[in-house]
């Protein structure tokens, strides 16, 4: 913690604080952090969360695989990362403990369940001796809290099993952690009632939960401190809490008002990309259509159908998914159709870590497909990118009759931090005509001169009659066409229909000097982590500039001369090196890369020490 | 199930036959049932009075799915099994079109068979012709999901280990609503039932018999021929018994959960012990029988076999839109902006 002022002895001042609670996936830990955040992010705090759970819904209670974790940076001024290290700990049992206590910095509080240290827990979690009489924390500063017989007294009374008590003891987690950070419990409260308001046993319970935890930290002297972190200074606006996956469902309802186009969905679920199918599938107010199809090629096939009648139509997955629509997503390559595929890519290769971040999809992105099969692929770097990135996808694809591939990624889909809620005016106009007959024949795959898109000719228009499909056509009128000359004419054509969009987007931007040293370069959702090292290297005065590439395919018409400007080229990725391999490619830079494929987000900390390697000569 | 179709036209549309004969040069073997199918989608289209534009055909992978090229209405010759996909997602968004998805044994039943099986539950209002030759054409004769055991083919030297599927007994149990077989040389029969499926609101699911003279010759023919035809088919008629045979004098009886052959007027067997055909039953098990008889054990039944009304998917996704503007109103997106807890910075 960063102790900027002491107010008084009871009370600290600090700019930023960092919390993981931790516990069982049963004992609701990700509820746990979601309220937690609520309440800062309400309060005026800047955010940056991470929740981190296991593959299984319920890995064997106690277990080490079962540990699921949140963890929560609230600050006091503009933060990019839920932070490299927790300053506490929430552990409510010993495999929660075992699993996370390493990441704690020396001097880091812990706060345990103690009630959880029986030996058929430790036995579990495979502690030879009990960590809290062995000795073995000693650089840290734990507090020993009976929570789970605390909680149970708290509940003496109401109506419900031992075992169903025992489910709300996060709540007593919580309300004590409200109390340290001086943290109003309004929030959670209301919240309750509007959860369990039909169930009054269970709202009650809850409510006595939270608020035995509070009065615990009120009333217990093992705490001397509570902590203060003031409001951020955000820009002013309207605000509200969001992640990645919220905001990409909500990028593409705005993109539908924005393109005057019904919004279809076709989904098949998959981690970690489902609660985009969730959130949209609640829109159907809007007139949205989803579809929850029977596998992920049926998704994108009735995605194609749906674009091929008129619709901003959209399939979303991870990468295990997008490996099973390639085939249509060349088909809709080959139709030059609009829509979006939106991956929230995962660990890989197969089924990987399937809660876990990595970007490692970049190349089947952008190179995945038989043939040559161009298509544009852009990628938000935050939560709250999600949503202009949604709406941009959407643009691309309306304008220049192209699938698109939005690549989000496990971090951010599940990420939160502040939004300023954009009004819906802001939004741009990206609509567009669909054909209608004129006086001359119509030529399905005519091309406009500027954009080298097709007509959109949606079935209904009288006179339009025409045929489409994956057999390669005849340059203007589309009927099946075997010509040699016409076939490399033909992806010539997509190619650079494609490649010209570098003309439509901005510029890459830059976070420091235009040259010098090193330009760390970075994509999607390692954002944060980049910019906070290269914030923290140019404090020191070193030559570091950072690029973070949005748009992947194509690039940025100036990156390639922004590339060279640098003595060197780091690019940090989770994955080991494709977009170090395709800036290579594409401009004989010699980009260096570092790769991490950990299922974790970087630490500010390791680009620091990577670019200061790099800086001193490394390689 | 005759209702119109576009409700909304201003006046009947006199379309013929030609007005659905695409400009594109037909390019299927000479002597290939196809050319048969094609000929008599393109005379039922204008009964229909459907404008031209309104229709849509898609296809997948196969000799079959050219047939959208010849047509001259809006065609999507899409990837290989996916076509029913395509026409779920098409129909969803666009409910006021007339989808045709047209595909064969080996793209609806092999690479396609999942999405067949649950379009079918869907009762998604499009009309399914399944060009069945028992063989994979197109790839120059490989055994198909409907080739017979031991079937000898190149990919299959001595003989097919597979057991075929039968595709009706897989369209009654997906759900279909509506299920029919013809063949591709009964012109007037495959005419009559490519009109029902067409007209019939949900999935419906059409199984042409097709011959492929190059790879499977003579596929069906030993109950398709004229001289043999009447003896070993039955012909299908809603409230009608099931009787066949040249002189009309063959039957089917149940006898305990089975069918049999009966002749009619031989041990004291009168019309009144055959089954009576109710294409409109609610519950499919006599379809389900019929669906399992075959040459040789029994005649080959043809004609629709189930034919019941139920909401289709576009129905569906349509009323839940419509109750969510019911009871919340038009959607309004300032408002979703700013749902959940907001707070204002000055």
């Amino acid at each position: 913690m960063t102790t900027t002022e002491s107010v008084e002895h009871d009370v600290q001042l600090l700019d930023r604080v960092t919390i993981r609670f931790a516990g069982d996936s049963g004992d609701g830990m990700q509820l746990t952090g979601t309220q937690f955040t609520r309440t800062a992010a309400v309060f005026g705090n800047d955010i940056s969360t991470f929740p981190d759970y296991p593959a299984e819904i319920r890995a064997p209670a106690g277990s080490l695989p079962g540990v699921s974790g949140f963890q929560i940076s609230f600050s006091a001024s503009d933060i990019h990362t839920p932070g490299d290290a927790p300053d506490v700990l929430v552990a409510m049992n010993p495999a929660a403990l075992k699993t996370n206590v390493g990441d704690l910095p020396a001097g880091g509080a812990v706060i345990v369940n103690a009630d959880a240290f029986t030996p058929g827990n430790l036995g579990k979690a495979a502690y030879a001796t009990n960590p809290l009489t062995d000795g073995s924390l000693k650089q840290y500063n734990v507090f020993e809290v009976p929570i789970s017989t605390l909680n149970a007294n708290a509940l003496e009374g109401l109506d419900m099993t031992s075992k169903q008590v025992d489910l709300t003891k996060n709540f007593f987690a919580l309300g004590l952690m409200f109390w340290l950070y001086e943290r109003s419990m309004e929030p959670t409260l209301a919240w309750i009632e509007q959860k369990f308001g039909k169930r009054p046993v269970v709202a009650e319970a809850n409510r006595r939960a939270l608020r035995a935890g509070y009065a615990f930290g009120e009333t217990t002297e093992m705490f001397h401190t509570t902590y203060r972190v003031p409001k951020a200074k955000l820009p002013p606006g309207v605000y509200r809490n969001i992640t990645g996956n919220e905001a990409t469902a909500l990028g593409f309802l705005a993109a539908s008002k924005a393109a005057k186009r019904d919004l279809f969905y076709g989904s098949y679920p998959i981690t970690p990309a489902t609660d985009i199918l969730h959130q949209l599938a609640g829109y159907k107010s809007f007139g949205v259509r989803t579809f929850q199809a029977e596998d992920e090629i049926a998704a994108i096939g009735a995605t194609i159908g749906a674009a091929y009648g008129g619709a901003l139509a959209l399939t979303g997955t991870s990468g295990p998914g997008v490996a099973l629509k390639t085939e249509a997503m060349g088909l809709a390559v080959m139709t030059e159709l609009p829509l979006v595929i939106v991956n929230v890519q995962r660990a890989g290769p197969s089924t990987g870590l399937p809660t876990k971040v990595e970007q490692a999809d970049l190349f089947q992105a952008v190179f995945g497909r038989n043939g040559e099969c161009p298509m544009p692929v852009v990628a938000p770097a935050t939560p709250a990118e999600c949503f202009t990135f949604a709406v941009e996808a959407s643009r691309i694809a309306l304008k220049y009759m192209t699938p698109v591939l939005y690549l989000s990624d496990a971090f951010i889909g599940n990420g939160a931090e502040p939004w300023r809620v954009p009004s819906v005016d802001e939004l741009p106009d990206i609509s567009v005509p669909n054909a209608v007959k004129g006086d001359t024949t119509f030529l399905p795959y005519g091309r406009d001169p500027e954009t080298l898109s097709r007509p959109w000719a949606i079935p209904g228009t009288p006179g339009l009659e025409h045929r489409i499909g994956g057999l390669e056509k005849l340059d203007g009128l589309g009927t099946v066409n075997y010509d040699a000359d016409n076939h490399h004419r033909m992806t010539v054509f997509r190619r650079d229909k494609v490649a010209g969009i570098a003309k439509d987007i901005p510029d890459q931007d830059i976070f420091g000097p235009e040259s010098g040293d090193l330009l760390m370069v970075g994509w999607g959702s390692t954002y944060g982590a980049l910019r906070s090292a290269a914030e923290r290297l140019q404090a020191e005065g070193k030559s570091v500039s950072h690029a973070h590439v949005r748009y992947l395919f194509p690039f940025p018409a100036n990156l390639g001369a922004m590339l060279k400007r640098f003595r060197t080229v780091l690019v940090p990725e989770l994955n080991l090196g494709q977009l170090s391999f395709v800036i290579r490619g594409t401009y004989l830079v010699d980009a260096l890369s570092y790769g991490r494929v950990r299922g974790k987000p970087f630490r500010i900390s390791e680009i620091v020490d990577e670019a200061d390697r790099i800086l001193a000569g490394g390689r | 199930m005759t209702e119109t179709l576009d409700p909304a036209a201003p006046e009947p549309i006199k379309l013929t036959r030609k007005d659905f004969v695409a400009d594109a040069e037909v390019r299927w073997c000479p002597g290939c049932g196809d050319y048969s199918i094609l000929a008599q989608t393109q005379k039922v289209m204008p009964d229909f009075g459907v404008p031209k534009e309104n229709i849509v055909f898609i296809s997948g992978i196969g000799c079959s799915g050219r047939l959208p090229y010849y047509m001259n209405t809006y065609g999507f010759h899409s990837i290989h099994g996916r076509a029913a996909t395509l026409a779920t997602g098409l129909k969803s968004a666009r409910p006021d079109l007339m989808v045709w998805v047209i595909t064969g044994d080996g793209d609806a039943l092999s690479i396609g068979g999942n999405h067949f099986l649950h379009s079918m539950r869907r009762n998604v209002d499009f009309t399914m012709i399944m060009h069945n030759n028992r063989i994979y054409g197109l790839t120059k004769g490989q055994t198909s999901p409907t080739s017979e055991f031991g079937k000898r083919t190149k990919s299959t030297p001595m003989g097919s280990i597979d057991r075929p599927v039968m595709p009706l007994t897989l369209a009654l149990a997906a759900e279909a609503t509506f299920v029919a077989r013809t063949v591709d040389t009964h012109t007037e029969h495959l005419a009559r039932t490519l009109e029902k499926a067409g007209r019939h609101r949900g999935a419906s699911f059409v199984e042409v018999l097709q011959n492929c003279n190059i790879f499977n010759d003579g596929a069906w023919r030993d109950f398709t021929e004229r001289d043999v035809r009447d003896d070993r088919m039955l012909v299908l008629e809603h409230g009608k018994p099931l009787i066949f045979g040249k002189d009309r004098d063959k039957g089917i009886r149940l006898r305990g959960l089975h069918p049999e052959v009966v002749t009619i007027g031989r041990d004291g067997v009168t019309e009144a012990d055959l089954l009576v055909h109710d294409q409109h039953a609610e519950d499919p098990y006599l379809a389900l029988i019929l669906s399992r008889m075959f040459w040789p054990e029994f005649p080959v039944p043809v004609g629709v076999l189930r034919d019941v009304e139920r909401p289709t998917h576009s129905d569906l996704v349509d009323a839940q839109i419509e109750q969510a503007k019911a009871t919340s109103g038009e959607g309004d997106l300032a408002k979703v902006l700013l749902s959940g807890e907001t707070w204002t910075v000055a």
